[in-house]
């Protein structure tokens, strides 16, 4: 009797153990991807619906399905707010089996969405934003800061040209976290290579004239004007300069340049400008290849770094699930990080301990009207830099867990 | 250098010539607002949509239709007041007799309509729009280097806004507008067509936005959202200057944008707040506005 009670109890254990290895398989017998987004405002070019079109290539291309198990893909709108992304990513992953989170470009949010989805054990793949808080800071072993990063624009647009005897610097800044952290690396890069900075201004988010900060980098003497901020504002103040005749006396330098802004300005304006940038549909065969079929899809809109790099880092976290043989965050993370990235996004890439994924950037250009083949023919590649040369050093980066042995 | 109290004149007055560009703009779209409600008694969210529908027509003419800056001027407005009087027409006078508030809600929703479709038809990016070859480039003064374009803002701005501050106040037109919305069973006894003046008059309004449009494309950035960001401080402008003041709202507006500038040069981070500031400064001390009619 006291035999039997044995048997039924090792039968039992061993029972729960099979149980256990099946639910490390996919749980709730879907894969889940949840792409969070500005989906109609001011950053809905940059990432938004060409984020959903992006990751459900990356899906299809996939086959549909990993472990025999179906891949589906949610959207929602965060409205670039922070509490509207982690309501949503807390309800994905408590109420709707959503396995892994895509997008989310204002970094505010995707501070938010982060916490949501680290306490939740699942995996955010950042795809769009721009702070380097998430694998410094604010790192956790749940997240795949992919496309690029301030620290990447800061080392790849501002090093050469202090280095280049651009000493000068006048900063206009946007007023929140992003603008900050931009100007706080910038700054840093300036002052290692010798530079100074002469003045700067903090402007308000949704500046509409910037004529006013204009007369005052003009009259700061400095030799360049470097502009902290993203998307309308960021070409407002270009447009500024250019009519101010300021572009004729010093540089600018647009720190965030999205092809979408670029595409924006009048190439008599913003012709000529350098800027640093993860991606270019136009750079070689694998890049146009893959952008045709975006472009079908998407209107003849031309995709952003931030879409290339949701399609990338989505295939990257698919075949990690299928290596993995589950969907668990844990497993699939480190799978991630044991793989190396090689597609035409990333060239050179590898998911570093921190999260961070290190690969080649573009150093570019933007073409005059008389370079220009086509509305879409924007950037003209004048260097490849390195990953490790353009992305912070784990080591100098205070990501706690990443650097405890 | 001249200096006053550690300050750089030279760069001041600067500051005090683009904040008084600003101003013209401010000015222009205030004017539309005010005629609006001072005579309509109809508070027009969609202002700032018209103002972006302005610009979009602008570039659509060019890109499209080939028609250049001088003729959008002309044409755009037109455009965008024929479209207004038939927003009057069929949506804004069935509900004429209602609340306030109606209306509010109304053009508030027509001016998200309107957002929307644009940022569906062409991205949230915005658009190029080239200086008028006429206008560009600049003039050296001894303090700053004036753009001509800015300087045309300016001087067309007040042409545009003085001109109907003459109507309104001046001429036999604009009598029988200020005594219509008075009185309109009075004017149309007298045979006056009321029904109409309010439709042309709503009309008139709303083309002073899509001026002010075609205006902005070449110097901003062409965007579904530039009319909302610039809406709200509008509206404070014309509750400084007292709701309905014809005058005021012009006065106020050329005022503000020079308040704003000096912001800008002294405190650049609350030149997003200081017209609101004085907004609730000058509701305290005169709630009717600076030069609105005590009720």
């Amino acid at each position: 009797m006291k035999l039997m009670k044995k048997t039924v109890l090792a039968v039992a254990m061993s029972l729960a153990t099979v149980t256990g290895v099946q639910a490390a398989g996919v749980s709730d017998d879907v894969v889940k991807i949840g792409v969070l987004g500005d989906m109609g405002g001011v950053y809905a070019d940059i990432a938004g619906p060409g984020s959903v079109v992006a990751v459900k290539m990356a899906v299809e291309d996939f086959g549909g399905t990993v472990l025999g198990k179906p891949i589906e893909v949610v959207s929602a709108d965060d409205q670039n707010k922070a509490d509207v992304g982690s309501s949503i990513a807390r309800k994905w992953v408590d109420d709707e089996q959503v396995d892994v989170i895509n997008g989310a470009v204002a970094s505010s949010v995707t501070g938010a969405v982060t916490k949501v989805m680290t306490a939740a054990e699942k995996i955010t793949l950042i795809a769009a934003s721009a702070s380097h808080a998430f694998t410094t800071k604010a790192c956790s072993p749940f997240n795949a800061h992919w496309t690029y990063d301030v620290v990447a624009l800061a080392n790849g647009t501002v090093k050469p040209m202090v280095t280049g005897g651009k000493e000068k610097w006048f900063f206009i800044t946007a007023d929140y976290a992003f603008g900050h952290a931009l100007e706080k690396v910038a700054t840093g890069v300036i002052n290692d290579n010798g530079g100074s900075i002469v003045g700067g201004v903090r402007v308000p988010l949704g500046t509409t004239d910037f004529s006013s900060y204009i007369l005052q980098a003009q009259s700061s003497g400095a030799d360049v004007i470097a502009l902290a901020n993203a998307g309308a504002d960021m070409v407002n103040a270009l447009k500024t300069a250019a009519e101010f005749g300021v572009t004729e006396m010093m540089d600018v330098a647009g720190l965030l340049v999205f092809t979408q802004n670029a595409q924006a300005l009048d190439p008599a304006i913003a012709g000529g400008m350098k800027l640093t940038t993860g991606f270019y549909w136009d750079m070689d065969d694998q890049t146009r290849a893959w952008s045709k079929r975006y472009m079908e899809r998407m209107d003849g809109k031309i995709p952003s770094m931030a879409h290339a790099g949701a399609y990338s880092s989505t295939m990257h976290y698919l075949n990690a699930v299928k290596a993995a043989g589950t969907d668990e965050g844990k497993a699939v993370m480190t799978k991630m990080k044991e793989t190396p990235v090689e597609d035409f996004f990333s060239r050179n890439g590898y998911l570093r301990k921190d999260g961070r994924m290190v690969h080649d950037m573009l150093q570019v250009r933007i073409k005059t009207a008389d370079e220009r083949t086509s509305g879409n023919d924007i950037f003209a590649i004048e260097k490849v830099i390195k990953g490790d040369d353009a992305f912070l050093e784990l080591s100098k980066g205070g990501c706690e867990f990443a650097m405890a042995k | 250098m001249a200096t006053f109290l550690g300050i750089n004149l030279f760069a001041l007055s600067g500051q005090l010539l683009v904040g008084l560009i600003n101003g013209s703009f401010y000015a222009l779209l205030s004017l539309g607002l005010a005629i609006i409600f001072g005579l309509l008694k109809i508070i027009n969210f969609a202002q700032g949509a018209m103002y972006m529908l302005g610009a979009f027509f602008a570039w659509m003419a060019l890109n499209y239709m080939g028609i250049n800056y001088w003729a959008a001027l002309i044409l755009v407005p037109i455009v965008i007041g024929c479209i207004a009087i038939l927003i009057e027409r069929f949506l804004i006078r069935p509900i004429a007799g209602e609340d306030h508030l109606y209306s509010l809600l109304l053009t508030f929703g027509i001016a998200l309509v309107l957002q929307g479709v644009f940022t569906h038809l062409f991205g949230s990016s915005g658009l190029p729009y080239k200086i008028p070859a006429e206008l560009s480039g600049g003039t050296k003064l001894p303090f700053m280097y004036l753009p001509n374009y800015r300087a045309w803002i300016i001087v067309i701005s007040l042409i545009v806004c003085g001109s109907t501050w003459w109507v309104i106040e001046k001429t036999k037109l604009g009598a029988y507008l200020r005594a219509g919305t008075e009185n309109p069973q009075l004017m149309q006894g007298f045979g006056i067509n009321v029904p109409l003046i309010t439709t042309l008059t709503f009309g008139f309004g709303v083309a002073l936005a899509g001026f002010a449009g075609v205006l902005a494309a070449p110097v901003y950035s062409v965007s579904p959202d530039m009319g909302s960001s610039v809406l709200i401080v509008v509206f404070a402008i014309v509750v400084i200057g007292g709701m309905g003041s014809i005058g005021g709202a012009i006065l106020t507006g050329l005022l503000m944008g020079v308040v704003e500038g000096l912001t800008k040069f002294f405190y650049p981070e609350a030149s997003a707040t200081v017209i609101f500031l004085v907004m609730v400064i000058v509701l305290l001390i005169k709630p009717a506005g600076l030069f609105g009619k005590e009720a």
